[in-house]
C-alpha cells in the first residue's frame, strides 16, 4: 500500500506519523524547506475547549477528542504545551446571554470543568482585566501549545519510522487512471500512490482539482498578531465573547513567555493565498481590540509582528471525506479554526474511519514502531547539576550561541542532524533566534553551525524559503 | 567554585577598563565576556575615530581594545567564551557556563558591564512582509567585518545613529549600492563629524524627517517605502516614495543589556549608578552602555576604570558610597549618574531634549555657557560640588 500525504502542516504530519505505525509504505510530500511553515506556523496556538462548535458538526465532534488527545500527545511526542485554562469575558447583557449558550453548547460537547465566575472571581483570577468585566466563561481544559513543535516532532516520529519525507516539493500534478490515484507528481519526483491525503491547508482546494475529486472552494483569512516581550499581562487565554462567528482579539500568554495579542480577520481573495504582510490598521485594531480585554496593554515590548492565514471556506465545518468520484482520494480541507485543536483527532479518523472503515483497507500495524520520541534538550531548562553533566559529556552544551533565549551550540547541532537546513529549521527547533534581539546577534553564528554540518557553503543558507540567502557573497572574493 | 574580590561581567571597554580599574587598586580579578575574545562591539568597529580623549589620538576600534588590553596587569584573570547564566546578589555568586564546565564564582564586588544591544526592526511595528534582508547596523557590520559575507547588493539605512553612519559608508566602500539614510527627526541622530565623513564626502543623501511606513518582498526584501513625517513623526500622506533595495540597515537606537541584573537592583532605561559606579545594591557597580547609552568608547572607558577602581576598594573594606540624588531638570533629555557620591568628582554626562545653538548649563549652583548643542553629541562636565540634599541637572537655551 502507498500513500502519499500532501501537506505538513499539523494536519499532515500526524497523520502521516500515525500511517508510520502500520504496513504501508507512506510519503509525506511539503511544497515549504520544512514543515509546519503555513498555517501551522502562524494562529493562536491554542487548544480549545471546545464550546463554540454547533453539535452535530463534524468541528464539533473532533475538537473535544482532540483537546483530550493533547495530553498523551504531549508524553508521546515531547512538544512545550500547557492547560492553562480559558476564560470568555462578558461585558453586557448580550454577552452574558451568549456566555450561557457557550456554557450548555460545551456541555453537549462533553466539556468537562467548565464554570461560569463572576465579577470577583475574574478580577481575582486576571487583576488585570478590564474593570468593566461582568463575568467569565472558565475552561481549565483550554491550553496552549508551540504547533509547530507538534508538528516537527509529528514528522520526526514518522522518519524513525521509515516515512518519506519530501521537503521543498510542490505537488504540480495528480495522476488518475480508471477511476483510481496512480501518482503524485511534485516539480521534482514523482511519487506512485493508491491513496492520496489531502491536508495541503490554503491549497486543498486546488490539490482537489488536479485529481479531478471533489473539493470545497478555501479562500484565505488574515489574521495578524502582535508579539510582546512579557508575561505581565495574564496568565489565562483570554476572548472576548464571540460574535458573528469570530472568536474575536485574543491576549494569550505564550509558553515562550510571551504575551500574543490578534488576530483580527480579514478575507482575501483565493488567489492572495500566500499574502502574510502585516498592515498599519491591521496592527492598529489587534492592540484596540487586545486593549478591551486588558486595557493596559502597551506597545512598549514589542517583539515582532507577523499574520497567518486561515483556510475558510463557505461551508463552515470542516470538510474530511474520501472522494466518491476518484477511488483513493481523501479530502482533508477547509480545516479551520479550532482546526490545531481536532488535529489529533482528525488524524485518528482519517486512519481509522476513513481509510479502514470506509474504503476498506486492511491496514496492519506493524509489529515494531517507535511511538514516543524526545525532543531536542531545552539544556537552559535544566537543574545547574544536570546541565554540567551535559557539558562534562560535550561541551557543546557549554556554548551559548543565543544569548537571548540561551540556546547552546549543542542544541543547534542536534537541530542540524535533525534535518534543519535553514535558520528558520533552526528557529522553530530550538528556540533561538526569537528574543527581544530577533537574532541580530546569533544569527551568523547558527548558520556557520549549520554550514560546518552540514557542509553547506554560508552564501546557499537561508532564512527560509529558496532565494531567502543570508548573504549574497564574500566581501572580497 | 572559584573566589575572587571583584568580578567583571563583560569584557568591551567598560568592562577591561573596570578590571584595570581594579586590578590597580590591588583586588584579585576575574574578567568575564561570552564571546571568545575581549574587546566586545570595538573589535568589529574598524573605522578610526576612537580614543580622541582618551588617548589623544584618533585609533580603530581594534587598536583601542588592544591598547586598554595592554592596560589590564597581567594577574587579572580573563575568562572568554563564558557566559553569566544567573547571579544571586545576596550570596554575591554567579553561574556561569562555558565549554569547561559550570562554574560558581563567589565574590566581594562585582563591575556590570554587559553594554548595549540594538534595537530591531521588528520590535518597530512598521507593516508589510518579514523577508530577509533587514538587519541591524551592528549585525551587518559584523557580517561584513568579521565574517566577511555582504548582505546583499542595493542598501537603504533607516535611522542616521554613528553606528548607521558608518555602515553606510562601510557598505558603499564594499561596492554595495547606498541609496540614502532615512532619520525620522528633522536633525541628524550621530555626531556631526560622521555625518560628513561617512555620508557627504561620499554623497550618500540624508533624508530628514523622513521614515519607513512599510517593507515589501518575499523572500527577499525588494521595496522600501519611506514618507516624510510631521512634528509628531506620524507619515503625511501623499509623500511616499518607493525605494528598490535588496538590504535595509537599521539604525535606531541601543538598548541596555540589563535583564540578569534588573530585578535586583535600580532601573530605569539603563541600570542606575553614582558617579562612582555605584547601583542600589553596595556591592554591585556598574558601567558602560548598561547603564546608559554613552556616544564615546572614551567616555565608556572612563567610566569602567572608575567603577573597577571603586569596586576593588569596597571588595577590601574601604569603600562608603553616599548617593546623593541628582536630578533632571529642563531642556535634559538624558542625565548620568543617578547619584552623586562626593568620594569621586562628579562626571554629569547629559543629552539635551532638543537642539540649541547657545545655552546654559546648570549643575547644582554651577553655570557654564555651552554652544550648538544636539541630542546626538553628549555633554560632558566633570566639577566638584559640594555635599547637598540634591542637585538639579538643567539646559537653558539662550
Amino acid at each position: 500500500m502507498k500513500i502519499a500525504v500532501i501537506g505538513g502542516g499539523i494536519v499532515g504530519t500526524l497523520i502521516a506519523r500515525l500511517l508510520s505505525f502500520y504496513e504501508a509504505d507512506v510519503t509525506l510530500i511539503e511544497k515549504e524547506n520544512d514543515v509546519g511553515w503555513g498555517v501551522t506556523k502562524a494562529n493562536s496556538g491554542i487548544i480549545h475547549a471546545g464550546y463554540d462548535d454547533e453539535p452535530g458538526t463534524l468541528r464539533a465532534s473532533l475538537v473535544v477528542p482532540g483537546n483530550e488527545a493533547y495530553t498523551q500527545l504531549q508524553k508521546d511526542l515531547d512538544f512545550p504545551f500547557m492547560r492553562v485554562g480559558s476564560h470568555v469575558l462578558a461585558f453586557n447583557e448580550s454577552d452574558l446571554k451568549t456566555l450561557e449558550e457557550l456554557y450548555k453548547r460545551g456541555e453537549k460537547n462533553g466539556i468537562k470543568g467548565m464554570k461560569i465566575l463572576d465579577r470577583e472571581e475574574v478580577l481575582s483570577m486576571i487583576p488585570k482585566v478590564n474593570p468593566d468585566v461582568k463575568a467569565s466563561l472558565y475552561a481549565p481544559s483550554a491550553g496552549i501549545v508551540i504547533p509547530w513543535r507538534v508538528a516537527l516532532s509529528a514528522s520526526d516520529n514518522f522518519v524513525m519510522n521509515g516515512g518519506k519525507l519530501a521537503l521543498g516539493e510542490r505537488v504540480v500534478d495528480i495522476e488518475v487512471s480508471g477511476g483510481r490515484v496512480r501518482k503524485v507528481i511534485t516539480d521534482k519526483n514523482e511519487y506512485e500512490a493508491d491513496v492520496v491525503i489531502n491536508a495541503s491547508g490554503l491549497f486543498a482546494d486546488e490539490i482537489a482539482k488536479m485529481a479531478g475529486a471533489e473539493s470545497v472552494p478555501i479562500h484565505p483569512r488574515k489574521g495578524e498578531y502582535i508579539l510582546l516581550d512579557t508575561q505581565e499581562y495574564t496568565n489565562y487565554v483570554l476572548f472576548p465573547t464571540p460574535s458573528h462567528g469570530s472568536k474575536g482579539m485574543l491576549v494569550v500568554p505564550t509558553l515562550s513567555e510571551n504575551t500574543l495579542i490578534g488576530p483580527n480577520a480579514v478575507d482575501l481573495p483565493p488567489d492572495k493565498k500566500g499574502d502574510v504582510s502585516t498592515t498599519e490598521s491591521g496592527l492598529k485594531e489587534v492592540h484596540e481590540g487586545a486593549k478591551k480585554l486588558i486595557p493596559s496593554i502597551k506597545l512598549n515590548k514589542v517583539l515582532r509582528t507577523f499574520a497567518g492565514l486561515r483556510p475558510e471556506s463557505p461551508q463552515r465545518d470542516f470538510f474530511i471525506k474520501e472522494s466518491e468520484k476518484v477511488w483513493g482520494f481523501i479530502n482533508v480541507a477547509a480545516i479551520r479554526s479550532p482546526g490545531l485543536t481536532a488535529a489529533p483527532a482528525i488524524a485518528e479518523y482519517v486512519v481509522e474511519e476513513l481509510l479502514q472503515q470506509r474504503l476498506k483497507i486492511n491496514l496492519q500495524k506493524k509489529r515494531e514502531y517507535i511511538k514516543s520520541i524526545k525532543s531536542i534538550q531545552k539544556v537552559s531548562r535544566l537543574s545547574i547539576e544536570d546541565w554540567a553533566e551535559l557539558v562534562r559529556k560535550d561541551e557543546r552544551y557549554g556554548n551559548i550561541i543565543c544569548v537571548c533565549n540561551r540556546v547552546t551550540e549543542g542544541e543547534i547541532v542536534e537541530a542540524v542532524k535533525r534535518g534543519a537546513r535553514t535558520l528558520d529549521s533552526v528557529k522553530f527547533r530550538t528556540g533561538a533566534m526569537c528574543g527581544p534581539c530577533q537574532a541580530a546577534r546569533c544569527a551568523m553564528k547558527i548558520a556557520k553551525i549549520i554550514s560546518r554540518e552540514a557542509g553547506i557553503p554560508i552564501e546557499e543558507i537561508l532564512l527560509n524559503a529558496d532565494g531567502s540567502n543570508i548573504a549574497v557573497g564574500k566581501v572580497r572574493p | 567554585m572559584k573566589r575572587v574580590e571583584v568580578v567583571v561581567v563583560g569584557a568591551g571597554a567598560a568592562g577591561m577598563a573596570a578590571a584595570k580599574g581594579a586590578a590597580e587598586n590591588g583586588a584579585h580579578v576575574l574578567l568575564l565576556d561570552n564571546e571568545n575574545w575581549v574587546g566586545g562591539i570595538l573589535q568589529q568597529c574598524i573605522h578610526n575615530g576612537f580614543g580622541v580623549h582618551r588617548y589623544k589620538e584618533e585609533l580603530t576600534g581594534p587598536e583601542f581594545a588592544e591598547r586598554l588590553k595592554k592596560e589590564i596587569p597581567s594577574d587579572v584573570e580573563v575568562m572568554t567564551g563564558s557566559f553569566v547564566h544567573k547571579i544571586f546578589p545576596e550570596e554575591k555568586k554567579l553561574i556561569v557556563i562555558s565549554r569547561r564546565g559550570i562554574e560558581e564564582i563567589h565574590y566581594e564586588s562585582m563591575v556590570f558591564a554587559t553594554g548595549a544591544r540594538e534595537k530591531t526592526f521588528q520590535s518597530l511595528l512598521i507593516p508589510g512582509t518579514r523577508p530577509v534582508g533587514i538587519y541591524t547596523a551592528g549585525q551587518a557590520q559584523r557580517m561584513i567585518n568579521i565574517d566577511g559575507y555582504l548582505p546583499g547588493k542595493r542598501a537603504l539605512v533607516l535611522g542616521s545613529g554613528d553606528v548607521g553612519l558608518i555602515m553606510a559608508r562601510r557598505m558603499h566602500l564594499e561596492g554595495m549600492e547606498v541609496i540614502g539614510v532615512v532619520e525620522r527627526l528633522p536633525y541628524p541622530g550621530g555626531l556631526r563629524r560622521n555625518v560628513k565623513q561617512c555620508l557627504e564626502d561620499f554623497d550618500i543623501p540624508l533624508y530628514l524627517s523622513h521614515t519607513v511606513v512599510r517593507v515589501e518582498g518575499f523572500p527577499r526584501l525588494e521595496k522600501v517605502i519611506v514618507a516624510k513625517v510631521d512634528g509628531k513623526f506620524s507619515p503625511i500622506p501623499g509623500t511616499e516614495k518607493e525605494l528598490k533595495v535588496d538590504t535595509l540597515v537599521v539604525s535606531v537606537g541601543l538598548v541596555p543589556v540589563k535583564k540578569l541584573l534588573a530585578k535586583f537592583v535600580d532601573v530605569e532605561s539603563g541600570i542606575l549608578v553614582s558617579n562612582s559606579g555605584q547601583t542600589s545594591v553596595d556591592s554591585i557597580f556598574a558601567a558602560g552602555n548598561v547603564t546608559t547609552i554613552f556616544d564615546l568608547v572614551d567616555y565608556v572607558a572612563n567610566e569602567g576604570e572608575k567603577a573597577g577602581k571603586n569596586a576593588a576598594l569596597y571588595a577590601k573594606g574601604k569603600f562608603e558610597g553616599k548617593r546623593i540624588p541628582v536630578k533632571k531638570g529642563e531642556g535634559v533629555k538624558v542625565l548620568h549618574p543617578k547619584w552623586y557620591d562626593p568620594s569621586d568628582p562628579l562626571s554629569v554626562y547629559l543629552r539635551v531634549s532638543r537642539p540649541m545653538e547657545r545655552a546654559v548649563v546648570r549643575i547644582g549652583k554651577y553655570e557654564i555657557e555651552a554652544e550648538d548643542l544636539t541630542p546626538a553629541e553628549m555633554v560632558h562636565v566633570e566639577i566638584e560640588p559640594p555635599c547637598e540634599d540634591e542637585i538639579v541637572v538643567s539646559v537653558t537655551e539662550v
